[in-house]
């Protein structure tokens, strides 16, 4: 679905890392956890292209002037890293943008009573906040293993905290929680009837994804990729799938295959 | 005022306006059916398909560039017995004419494509990729050399009984000896510019953004060569054209058709706008009725110089 959204908060939540709030239509409540938006800053032909960001909620409000019923919401959580993100992090309340979504499959959540595990850092947690959300309001187990090169990565913990979820944290260089990869605080803590969501930088879904192979518990992955149009036409954000080989060839879109996986359709490093 | 006849007819197919969607930015049509009515486009034009299944180039394979972008996608798609499997059936219940766009990796491949999609009801017409710059055999080499495109123009003309459409390359040194190269061999109708080859550098890490190293350059910063383009062989060959290049919107269009084109295709917009095919034709109508014009085809050529 494409439609003009408008702004209603734009915040700086870390440094560098901001949380934007938009009107979204009613169509929006069918979203899911794990799917993303297209998002286009202005109309200007520089920057082109849309940008990717998975959704970090999605709600409704109700706005503070009368004769309005309740609206809803969706967020996205991104750091600024060119120039998109700079224009994005410009905006105020009541500038409009275009956006694209729902897109892409989301996660699976799986059967009620097991352990679900949550592991991502950066903005990676943008899409595993909604799912902590989604998962707490069945009543399940939910922890969250969250990591970062320093502090200023680890966003939103609180948030989570305040879902019920339980935390563990590991940064590169010990600014916050355990010093060291989050991958590692994991191992300890892995265990059979246990079920990973993770999503962040490649080499961390890497280590996860082979983690979770070894001890064999249900991994999926929501990855990220550089991509053109979000609905399936570009191909510009294929992955390769498990059994990829150059003579049998098995790309998988992240835009529409994911950007949620099963971590063993992949092939990986 | 009546509404104006946007209506063209290109090499035999007939169009209700003169936008298509180019090959590779459009998927096989299905992908864009939530964002927009395929049935008031002029024609889709599938990706491009071979022989065999393609699994095409390794990852990153997009980069954006100022007012473009640069992809190697390197012709991956699903092949051309899974195209009229999977594909067609679904396009061939909308009222669209279908453009299937074929290339081959040998000068016998591109025989054999044509001769397959020959016989399929469906199938309005077929372009003819001469102009990938992105895989090492098929493509650009038959779309840089004179010789050897009229010999792979000939070869798809003795297999197919369909509007053939041939598609070229940007990336050389007389376009207008390569258009005529083609019309000697027979093509009913050229489209032009498929991309310009470029690159992209990612200085802090000393290495090309993309895995293919040079990709083909696409949207708003090529319009102007796709127009000199256009212009130049509209001058020099009889047959009718499609504009390729960066066209963004209605007037965007239009000035195509100024140069010289009976069509156009709209490419690297329906990524940033799935519905921009659409849109587009809205704003070519909209401008015709501001304007007082009730024939888009008098625009055809209609350049004062």
């Amino acid at each position: 679905m494409q439609f003009k959204s408008m702004v209603i908060s734009n915040v700086e939540v870390s440094p560098n890392y901001f949380r934007m709030r938009m009107t979204a239509p009613q169509e929006l409540a069918c979203a899911v956890p794990g799917q993303f938006v297209m998002l286009k800053v202005n109309d200007a032909i520089d920057p082109l292209l849309r940008r990717p960001f998975g959704l970090f909620d999605v709600g409704s409000f109700v706005p503070e002037y009368a004769g309005c019923g309740a609206q809803l919401y969706c967020e996205i959580l991104y750091k600024v890293v060119g120039k998109g993100t700079k224009l994005l992090a410009a905006l105020h309340h009541g500038d409009l943008v275009d956006l694209l979504v729902p897109l892409g499959k989301g996660f699976q959540m799986g059967p009620a009573g097991e352990e679900k595990v949550l592991v991502g850092g950066g903005v990676g947690l943008a899409p595993l906040y909604y799912l902590a959300k989604e998962l707490k309001e069945r009543g399940e187990k939910v922890r969250l293993f969250a990591g970062g090169r320093n502090r200023d990565d680890v966003l939103c913990i609180t948030e989570f905290e305040r879902l019920g979820v339980e935390t563990y944290v590991a940064t590169d260089d010990g600014t916050l929680g355990e010093r060291g990869f989050v991958t590692q605080v994991l191992e300890r803590h892995l265990a059979s009837g246990m079920r990973i969501f993770a999503c962040g930088p490649t080499p961390m879904l890497n280590a996860v994804a082979k983690m979770s192979q070894k001890h064999g518990v249900p991994c999926q992955v929501s990855m990220e990729a550089y991509m053109a149009c979000g609905v399936g036409a570009c191909l510009g954000c294929v992955m390769k799938g498990a059994n990829h080989s150059d003579e049998t060839p098995d790309y998988r879109c992240v835009c529409k295959d994911g950007p949620v996986f099963d971590s063993f359709e992949l092939q990986w490093s | 005022m009546q509404r104006p006849d946007m209506s063209v007819v290109l090499a035999g197919i007939q169009m209700r306006n003169p936008v298509m969607t180019a090959s590779g930015t459009f998927g096989y049509g299905a992908e864009f059916a939530d964002y927009l009515d395929l049935e008031s486009i002029g024609a889709m034009v599938t990706k491009g398909l071979s022989l065999k299944p393609k699994a095409g180039n390794p990852t990153p394979r997009i980069v954006e560039t100022p007012g473009g972008m640069l992809n190697a996608i390197g012709l991956q798609n699903v092949g051309i017995d899974a195209f009229i499997e999977q594909k067609l059936p679904y396009l061939k219940d909308v009222n669209t004419p279908v453009i299937a766009n074929l290339y081959g990796n040998t000068l016998e491949e591109y025989g054999e494509v044509a001769s397959r999609l020959d016989g399929l009801a469906g199938v309005a017409g077929i372009e003819v990729n001469i102009s990938c710059p992105n895989v090492k055999q098929g493509g650009i080499v038959f779309g840089t050399d004179p010789g050897a495109a009229q010999e792979v123009v000939s070869l798809v003309k003795r297999n197919t009984s369909k509007p053939l459409i041939v598609k070229l390359s940007p990336n050389v040194t007389d376009v207008v000896l390569m258009a005529k190269a083609c019309a000697d061999a027979g093509a009913d109708a050229l489209s032009l510019i498929n991309t310009l080859t470029g690159m992209a550098i990612d200085l802090d890490r000393r290495r090309p953004v993309l895995a293919n190293v040079t990709g083909g350059l696409s949207g708003p910063a090529i319009k102007p060569v796709a127009l000199r383009m256009v212009w130049q062989v509209a001058k020099a060959v009889q047959l009718p054209l499609i504009g390729i290049g960066g066209i963004m919107n209605g007037r965007d269009a239009l000035e195509f058709m100024l140069a010289g084109a009976t069509a156009i295709q709209v490419g690297t917009a329906s990524f940033l706008d799935p519905s921009a095919a659409q849109r587009i034709a809205g704003e070519m109508e909209q401008y015709l009725v501001e304007n007082g014009i009730d024939n888009v085809r008098s625009l055809i050529g209609a350049l004062e110089v």
